[in-house]
């Protein structure tokens, strides 16, 4: 294995270069950029043989990659924020025409007021779309992010896309060192894309997209629901034999040091490794505390992420999203499926500094809670 | 011009009754053949076809919004070239609200980017599917359900929005008008269209018997009142070059045409007179 100093944009790229979609429509906006340039960079070099489209907008992105996909084909964009809301209408058309595109998010602010910082708004209010989601916590977790949704998304038991979200700047910008596989393995884990379920093919002509009445669209969305709880096992097989070939073992939730865990805090993507330093830090102090990451956000894992936290007696769950009066999402969402103690802590909104201190002080309102759910790290003044 | 008998627009559609649309879609498919895949913006085309388990495409169809079937051709465009398919002809169909307004943005990006398909925007000058509101390509005059007249107003206050001239300013190869009352003259188009290597757009005028108000048995020679009345003309820019394709012997006037519709019968005679002379302005610059 030799180690590659890169950004997650990077290594998202080099992913992309080894899964080689036939066809990258692609808009750039920040922090996703790069991802932009180095796939042009890839293409006019011919290391990827794929039709660049230079889009004139994100929601041509992604009609362009429905479209594309409608042929049969491999398809890649990436997007992040405003641009990810301007695809909306049609994130929700790629999963009920069950196109299996795989798209990266570079987790930005949404406006207003306008922030090109980090947090999860943008793809957490895609959540009821049909669309998978991974939320990595590293570049190589990215990288391996993406080989993994292309080989679930196009299982025929699945068809429904995937978005890899990686936090803007705090990955999309940061380099770290990436192994970035070799192409045979690739090959063998991720065969080519040959679909059969639906295709643009004058030999056997097909409408896709039809109009709908009532009795019929109520069961093209139960499907939906089912192939989207049926990826669970899908995923599961993905992930062992991902870690057979490249030696690297993911599940839908990580459990770090949680085992024994008193107090467990929850979270998605990387803030992660803040909480993990934070969580050695007073393990050696005697406390016992843990992290729980929630890897794969939809399908959501409730049992994984349920058993994974019910020996604790109090849990913190931290959301970089806000569903305005509720309080974050994955922390309803826990509490919502669990009959365990959660409180939510909304963090690090439009690219707020999470320091080791708030992750500390949400430790400590965990264990002595006053209220379900709170912000941490407001400006004093403000208040 | 031979006709081929093949049809790959099948009847039993949804469409009313003396439909402008299905007549030109199904010229159109006669001259592009089942080497062909179709993409349809939302709108009464797309709903009048595919009413799910039934379609009336006889050839691959894609439909995924209303303003993005310009983007999700240029996908297939691409898509089929990776794929060395490129003898496989993409065709778009659009109304107008669906390519002058909602789908504009999509569509310049299509024509700027140079994608090898046609665009066969047909016009029925308003949005009919959702019941006669007003487009950018509803024509000065018209009474709509969201322009009309009153003791305030003489419905549509602003001009037809000249679509096929902002396609010319895209520098593409092929940009045509047409009327499915002039089928050779159409499919002639459609044919120059599919041969040009890169974007080509036809913006065809169909008249609508639920929009426009007139006895669905009318539609053929409605769509002719229109062309020799000069209030529609046919013309085709190639490579840039603009050509009149059909010059009426004997233009009638403007009154022939807008007195057969009901969306023009509170139109005053002043009004009248204001249209037919920007028709003759037209019409004398073109030499019609």
């Amino acid at each position: 294995m030799v180690l590659k100093v890169m950004s997650a944009n990077q290594a998202i790229a080099e992913a992309v270069k080894l899964a080689n979609p036939n066809v990258i429509p692609v808009y750039p906006i920040t922090p996703q950029t790069t991802i932009s340039e180095y796939l042009a960079k890839f293409v006019a070099d011919g290391d990827i043989k794929a039709e660049y489209i230079r889009v004139e907008s994100e929601h041509s992105a992604i009609s362009a990659c429905l479209g594309a996909s409608g042929t049969g084909v491999r398809v890649f964009t990436a997007t992040s924020s405003q641009g990810l809301a301007l695809m909306h209408e049609i994130i929700f058309a790629a999963a009920g025409l069950r196109a299996p595109i795989v798209m990266a998010d570079a987790n930005r602010a949404l406006s207003a007021p306008l922030s090109i910082w980090n947090d999860q708004q943008d793809s957490i209010s895609e959540r009821d779309s049909g669309w998978m989601q991974i939320y990595a916590e590293n570049g190589q977790e990215a990288l391996d992010s993406i080989l993994i949704s292309y080989r679930v998304s196009e299982d025929k038991k699945v068809l429904l896309p995937s978005m890899v979200c990686i936090d803007g700047f705090i990955l999309t910008h940061t380099v770290e060192p990436v192994d970035v596989p070799g192409k045979e393995d690739v090959d063998k884990f991720l065969p080519l894309y040959k679909p059969d379920h639906a295709y643009l093919d004058p030999k056997r002509p097909m409408s896709i997209g039809t109009f709908t009445d009532p009795n019929y669209y109520m069961e093209a969305r139960h499907d939906m629901e089912v192939a989207l709880e049926g990826a669970k096992k899908v995923i599961t097989k993905a992930n062992s034999e991902f870690a057979e070939i490249f030696g690297r073992k993911y599940d839908f939730v990580e459990k770090y040091r949680s085992d024994d865990a008193d107090i467990i805090l929850v979270a998605m993507g990387s803030i992660c490794s803040s909480i993990k330093d934070v969580v050695d830090e007073l393990r050696d102090k005697g406390e016992k505390v843990g992290l729980v990451r929630v890897r794969v956000f939809r399908p959501f894992p409730t049992d994984e992420i349920y058993e994974a936290i019910k020996g604790a007696s109090k849990i913190g769950v931290l959301d970089k999203n806000v569903s305005f009066s509720i309080g974050g999402v994955l922390h309803n969402e826990i509490k919502a499926k669990m009959d365990v103690d959660a409180y939510g802590f909304i963090v690090g909104l439009g690219g707020r500094d999470i320091k080791p201190e708030h992750i500390k002080e949400i430790i400590e309102k965990t264990k002595n809670p006053t209220t379900q759910s709170q912000w941490i790290g407001l400006n004093k003044e403000d208040i | 011009m031979e006709i081929s008998d093949k049809e790959f627009f099948a009847p039993g559609h949804r469409a009313c009754a003396g439909c402008g649309a299905t007549i030109g879609v199904r010229l159109a498919l006669k001259v592009l053949g089942e080497n062909t895949v179709a993409i349809s913006a939302t709108g009464c085309l797309e709903v009048i076809s595919t009413p799910y388990p039934e379609t009336a495409w006889e050839i691959p169809w894609m439909h995924v919004a209303f303003e993005n079937a310009a983007a999700v051709a240029s996908g297939v465009e691409a898509a089929l070239k990776s794929q060395g398919k490129t003898d496989t002809t993409v065709v778009v169909f659009g109304g107008d609200g669906g390519t002058a307004d909602i789908g504009l943005q999509a569509l310049s990006g299509a024509m700027e980017r140079g994608h090898n398909l046609i665009y066969i925007c047909y016009d029925n000058e308003a949005y009919m599917n959702t019941g006669i509101q007003r487009s950018g390509a509803t024509p000065y005059g018209a009474s709509t359900t969201t322009s009309p007249h009153g003791k305030e107003s003489f419905g549509e206050d602003k001009p037809k929005k000249n679509m096929p001239m902002i396609m010319a300013a895209h520098g593409v190869p092929y940009v045509a008008t047409a009327s499915i009352s002039y089928p050779e003259d159409f499919m002639k188009k459609v044919k120059k269209a599919a041969e040009v290597e890169g974007p080509a757009y036809i913006h065809l005028q169909q008249p609508c018997t639920t929009g426009w108000g007139y006895n669905p048995a009318k539609t053929i020679e409605l769509g002719r009142l229109a062309v020799e009345t000069g209030s529609w003309i046919l013309y085709e820019i190639e490579e840039g070059e603009f050509k009149v394709t059909y010059r009426p012997i004997q233009r009638r006037a403007v009154n022939e045409y807008l007195n057969a519709q009901k969306r023009f019968k509170h139109l005053t005679d002043l009004e009248k007179e204001r249209i037919q002379s920007h028709v003759d302005a037209i019409c004398i610059e073109l030499k019609i």
